[in-house]
């Protein structure tokens, strides 16, 4: 029987193999092992080729950027919170900015609302190309890699020309965003989508169509419903179960309310489903972002006027403010007590339950080749795990 | 709403609930109740997504403010659940029986402000300081740069000096003699 028709669903209690008794052999997975996104290490315990037990292993990126944060003005924590996740750094810039704005009572001008939509729509497309070349790559298909990034790097251009940097872009700054397009950049952008959609059908059909790809991913990791909630699972991991959750609905931020579109859902949160639901967002992104292109104001003030940065007090106050990433909610829970520096910033990172908890319990019982696998299938960025 | 903030306060003493924006409030509950009162919320309010869970140091006051943030999906309601605990004997009962995942969080809250949770999964293990002797570090009363100071030598070759004076020295090295 095909085990996308029986998934195998890890057991709940941990086992306690023992390692003096010669069955088992502990193996480190990581951190610089390729099929791990990231440096995090899985130590795994090996019973001939099935992992008996996995513990997920972090703290090679921690730099204390939450305590980093409590010593430093309200605006010089900007250069510092897109490094919380590399390849989407603008949602740390959204959601810092936000949660300032909603401290200190900032309207966003219209414009910049648009603007932060197409900036975080544009950084989805591109960090899902990044993963899907990771997916293909932990299961051989090197080839898939190499045209994803190469498409991932022509929208990293198009971040270059509206922000100055590839990677870190630093754009979307409390009350709005720190310029305009430039001229025919909107062009370009619909350049660049028709060019990175005809490579998504490529990949489509190399990649999904694929015996091999289809044996070794079905039923891969699968996901019960019911975990979903248990293990706080969020984005393309939760909707592949089946849960029409995406916080660009259900939260309506930004210019989200006056777009079209739909959560896209799975059936069965396999590693298969899961990808082919990321592919589909993929083509959602396309679609959102040519809609914000039609939908953008031409003229109209892209920031609104702040107070001198160095001298400026946000009042007390608390908030939260997610929204949806590639992987699913990323938030930031920012406290005021009144000065000038936070109280308290946390960033909550979807990678932080699916690349822990959720990890250590779906590599039970999986074959040693596949742990890569089912760890790109999760799409962790280890560094929002150590902030 | 009124229901729900009605329920919490007759059941479990739940008080100073604050709207912080729509969708989204805080309300404040005792330690000793906390447990009891994120299982009710779990199980009979449709708060069944935790987001995450952390701590605030009041130094202050002397207390941590724990949060636990949950999601009602079918409300569309966050809901920021806090307890104040004395940070001279900072013990919580652990939630790792309803969320599968919140062990992590108490494993970080035990290395990150030295918060105990007692029977909560490998508590005790290092998280992200792996052979991490100071205090713990998110404290704060826990100066990182004067415990950088101490711990790591200068390395050699970077001295700085005062742009102006060096300039000065640069540019007119006959006025310094």
């Amino acid at each position: 029987m095909s085990r996308a028709k029986a998934p195998y669903i890890a057991p709940a209690e941990r086992a306690a193999p023992d390692l003096d008794s010669g069955k088992y052999l502990v193996m480190w997975q990581g951190p610089n092992h390729p099929g791990i996104t990231g440096n995090m290490s899985l130590r795994l315990v090996i019973e001939g080729d099935s992992v008996v037990d996995c513990e997920t292993h972090v703290g090679y990126l921690h730099r204390g950027f939450e305590k980093l944060m409590e010593r430093r003005l309200w605006m010089q924590n900007f250069p510092l919170v897109c490094r919380i996740a590399v390849p989407e750094p603008d949602f740390n810039e959204y959601c810092y900015a936000a949660a300032l704005e909603e401290l200190a009572g900032i309207e966003v001008p219209d414009k910049a609302v648009w603007l932060r939509t197409l900036s975080l729509e544009m950084i989805r497309l591109a960090s899902f190309l990044m993963w899907i070349g990771g997916q293909a790559g932990a299961f051989g298909h090197g080839t898939i890699a190499q045209w994803s990034v190469t498409m991932r790097d022509y929208v990293l251009d198009l971040f270059e020309e509206l922000t100055g940097g590839r990677i870190y872009h630093m754009y979307i700054i409390p009350g709005g965003v720190r310029g305009d397009v430039p001229a025919g950049f909107l062009r370009r952008v619909l350049e660049t989508m028709d060019t990175v959609r005809k490579n998504l059908d490529d990949i489509e059909l190399v990649m999904f169509h694929n015996v091999v790809y289809k044996m070794r991913a079905q039923g891969l990791g699968y996901i019960p419903p019911d975990w979903v909630d248990q293990y706080g699972i969020t984005g393309p991991n939760a909707r592949a179960a089946g849960l029409p959750r995406d916080l660009r609905k259900d939260l309506g931020y930004l210019a989200y309310p006056r777009l079209s579109f739909e959560p896209i859902v799975g059936t069965v949160s396999d590693a298969f489903e899961r990808s082919r639901l990321r592919l589909l967002e993929m083509y959602q992104s396309i679609d959102l972002i040519r809609q914000i292109v039609d939908m953008l104001p031409a003229r109209g003030a892209f920031r609104a006027k702040l107070p001198n940065p160095l001298h400026w007090k946000i009042p007390a106050g608390e908030t939260y403010v997610a929204a949806e990433c590639t992987r699913g909610e990323y938030g930031f829970y920012v406290v005021s007590d009144g000065g000038d520096k936070p109280r308290r910033v946390a960033v909550r990172g979807p990678s932080y339950t699916h690349g822990v908890a959720l990890m250590e319990r779906l590599a039970r019982g999986v074959n040693i080749a596949d742990v890569a696998g089912l760890m790109v299938s999760l799409h962790t960025y280890p560094p929002e795990i150590e902030r | 709403m009124k229901e729900l903030i009605t329920s919490l306060a007759n059941r479990y003493g739940v008080r100073d609930w604050k709207d912080l924006k729509a969708g989204q409030a805080a309300c404040f509950v005792d330690s000793g109740r906390l447990r009891d009162c994120l299982r009710w919320l779990r199980d009979e309010a449709g708060y069944a997504h935790l987001s995450f869970a952390t701590a605030i140091d009041q130094l202050e006051r002397g207390v941590f403010t724990l949060t636990y943030a949950l999601r009602n999906h079918e409300r569309g309601h966050s809901l920021l659940v806090h307890s104040e605990i004395d940070r001279t004997r900072p013990v919580v009962d652990s939630i790792h029986r309803l969320w599968a995942q919140a062990w992590t969080y108490q494993r970080e809250m035990k290395e990150w402000y030295g918060i105990d949770f007692p029977g909560s999964p490998r508590v005790d293990e290092e998280f992200v300081l792996e052979g991490w002797q100071g205090p713990p570090m998110m404290r704060r009363d826990f100066d990182s740069l004067a415990y950088s100071d101490a711990t790591y030598a200068e390395r050699p070759g970077r001295a700085s000096s005062d742009p102006a004076e060096h300039m000065k020295r640069e540019l007119y090295p006959e006025e310094q003699a």
